[in-house]
């Protein structure tokens, strides 16, 4: 007999997965909306316990079916993806009790249960993709929770949508597509899909070409599922018309984690010999990352919707976590993944609470929100508190990670990356200011013709993540105190 | 460099790049699936080609049996074949949708439509 907790890595995923058919056999909306509750809250359990095991024993191997790696699926966690996870079950666990009454008017009541569904198979697809060890594994739950995702942008109210979801459909089809082309080549030249094994045959092989050519094609594959810039052409579209909890589960979680599965393949399969030393990958990374950081936050500046600016807006803060990744020293990596938290929380804050301004006035159009701080003044507020955690004013999650991106841009000798970092943050000010201005400075206009508050089933929700923004800006030792022993284990290579 | 012997590569490339072509050449959404169903079909070939060894049999463990082809590439491309069939699916339903809603499946007349609707507000 072998004790339960042994099999928490392998529940952390089954848990989701199997909630799917179940509520589809239901097809009551109010069970599967329970129900995705429940297991959004029991992957936190289960993440949180597995994270604070790694914490005290190190890595945790688990072998799917008790077949012995590298023949079969190993399930891997380590401080990085333990830390992944917690995010990812976090998210999940605060979007789907925000989900009822945002998803009650946006979709015909026969469809709700299908959205459950459609949640739970995109939380599996992530929380597998996190948390698995094998290469083409990975790929498998990278399309689990792509499929699901492409559903759910579909049913947003808009036919716009549907446009939004076909496009990033194809792109993120090619993207998976390139993915495992790249993983194609890898075990061409070393005979094993596992990413441990990978690590350890890649340092002896000698021809590099197909090497070089399969880092490419991830790059490429990866970055366009992260929204890397110039890759992110999907992304505005994709957030502005999905239905709000999916945005702010979307923004939150999906690109983060695709986030960590390229750190995870650059930094253990690849190795930062290969990737920085012999080819010019940090120069490319930190150009692109400018660019991104600079050309959308100004794009941003100029967006006639909040749901859209603040999709610009995440193209931008994805270019500081890459811009920190890129830097490959402790402090800048530190920044990275603790920006995958502190960000995942800031715009899920900011996604939750324009659900409930889309709710009340019907769209996030800049014009509509025009005297809000008077009809729904706790959603003015908690919009602005998370603008300044955008923005990374100190005492805020985003001064954190920002912080040390100035640390690993002044460690890595780039003086003038340190002064771009703080620019850019102007930039941000100025989008989070259009808000402040048109909600605090204007009057009413006649089209607020149902003024009222949020209610309190996406409120609570929304401000426990504004809460958090706050929170992990003056306690920071599970943010940064995680993401340095992942910087840890990331530089440190394959073990 | 060996041509004829690397033909199973040449005849992947070029179906990758015909797919890519297509879905980033072609307007209507029902093609542009269409090519990337071709582009996902390139990397089965380029998964299941280098597993066959010419007089390899299936690994069994037989005095006889002295060369085995890699029976795992079929395993995995099994999967990326259901994974493709999903997205084709689920990529055809969004275009009926598509239709639906805006009558039409040109890419073009889809967003100038929608451009004309915006010009409206």
């Amino acid at each position: 007999m072998i004790s339960s907790g042994e099999h928490l890595p392998a529940l952390q995923v089954v848990l989701p997965l199997l909630a799917a058919p179940l509520m589809v056999l239901v097809r009551r909306g109010t069970f599967a909306w329970l129900l995705a509750t429940a297991v959004s809250w029991g992957t936190l359990l289960i993440a949180v316990a597995l994270a604070a095991r790694v914490r005290e024993a190190g890595p945790i191997a688990y072998a799917i079916g008790n077949w012995p790696p590298p023949w079969g699926i190993e399930y891997r966690v380590d401080a990085v993806n333990a830390y992944v996870l917690v995010l990812v079950s976090l998210v999940a666990s605060v979007v789907a009790p925000y989900a009822r009454a945002s998803i009650a008017a946006e979709l015909p009541r026969d469809q709700r249960y299908l959205f459950f569904t459609m949640f739970s198979l995109c939380l599996a697809g992530l929380l597998g993709m996190t948390i698995t060890g094998d290469a083409f594994n990975l790929f498998v739950f990278l399309e689990i929770s792509s499929l699901s995702t492409y559903v759910l942008i579909a049913l947003g109210r808009d036919r716009r949508a549907l446009l939004a979801a076909y496009q990033y459909l194809v792109l993120g089809t090619i993207g998976a597509t390139f993915y495992i082309i790249g993983v194609g080549l890898l075990y061409l030249m070393t005979g094993t899909l596992n990413i441990a094994d990978l690590a350890a045959r890649l340092r002896e092989v000698h021809e590099l070409r197909p090497v070089l050519a399969a880092l490419a094609f991830i790059t490429v594959g990866i970055g366009l599922k992260l929204a890397m810039f110039p890759l992110h052409f999907w992304l505005p579209n994709a957030y502005a018309y999905a239905p709000s909890a999916i945005t702010a589960f979307l923004a939150a979680t999906a690109t983060k984690v695709s986030i960590y599965v390229l750190l995870r393949l650059y930094f253990t399969v690849f190795a930062v010999r290969l990737v920085f030393e012999q080819l010019p990958m940090a120069q490319v990374l930190i150009a692109l990352s400018v660019l991104a950081i600079v050309a959308t936050s100004l794009v941003a500046v100029f967006q006639r919707d909040l749901k859209r600016m603040f999709a610009y807006s995440s193209v931008a803060q994805i270019g500081y976590i890459t811009l920190g990744a890129a830097l490959v020293n402790e402090p800048g990596l530190t920044g990275a993944v603790a920006h995958l938290f502190n960000h995942g929380l800031t715009k899920g804050a900011l996604f939750l609470l324009l659900g409930g301004i889309s709710l009340r006035l019907g769209g996030t159009g800049i014009d509509r929100v025009a005297g809000l701080a008077r009809t729904m003044p706790l959603t003015s507020l908690g919009i602005v508190l998370a603008g300044l955690s955008l923005i990374g004013i100190p005492a805020t999650a985003g001064f954190i990670s920002k912080w040390y991106f100035v640390l690993g841009a002044i460690e890595h000798g780039y003086a003038w990356l340190a002064v771009l970092i703080v620019a850019t943050s102007l930039i941000a000010l100025a989008y989070v200011w259009r808000f402040v201005e048109m909600a605090y400075l204007r009057e009413p206009g006649p089209g607020a013709a149902n003024p009222r508050e949020a209610p309190a089933s996406m409120l609570i929700p929304a401000w426990i993540m504004v809460a958090g923004c706050i929170y992990f800006g003056l306690d920071t030792s599970f943010p940064v105190g995680g993401a340095r022993l992942a910087a840890e284990v990331l530089l440190g290579g394959a073990r | 460099m060996n041509f004829a012997g690397h033909y199973t590569y040449w005849v992947t490339i070029f179906l990758m790049i015909a797919g890519l072509y297509i879905v980033i050449a072609r307007g209507n959404l029902v093609k542009k699936l269409i090519g990337l169903g071709i582009f996902q079909t390139s990397v089965y070939l380029l998964y299941i080609a280098p597993g066959k060894l010419i007089g390899g049999t299936a690994p069994i463990l037989a005095e006889s049996f002295k060369t085995y082809s890699n029976p795992l590439p079929h395993v995995l491309i099994l999967t990326a074949i259901v994974v493709g069939v999903a997205t084709l699916a689920l990529g055809l339903a969004i275009v009926v949708r598509i239709r639906e809603a805006y009558g039409s499946i040109e890419e073009d007349e889809i967003l100038e439509k929608d451009r004309s609707e915006q010009g409206d507000r």
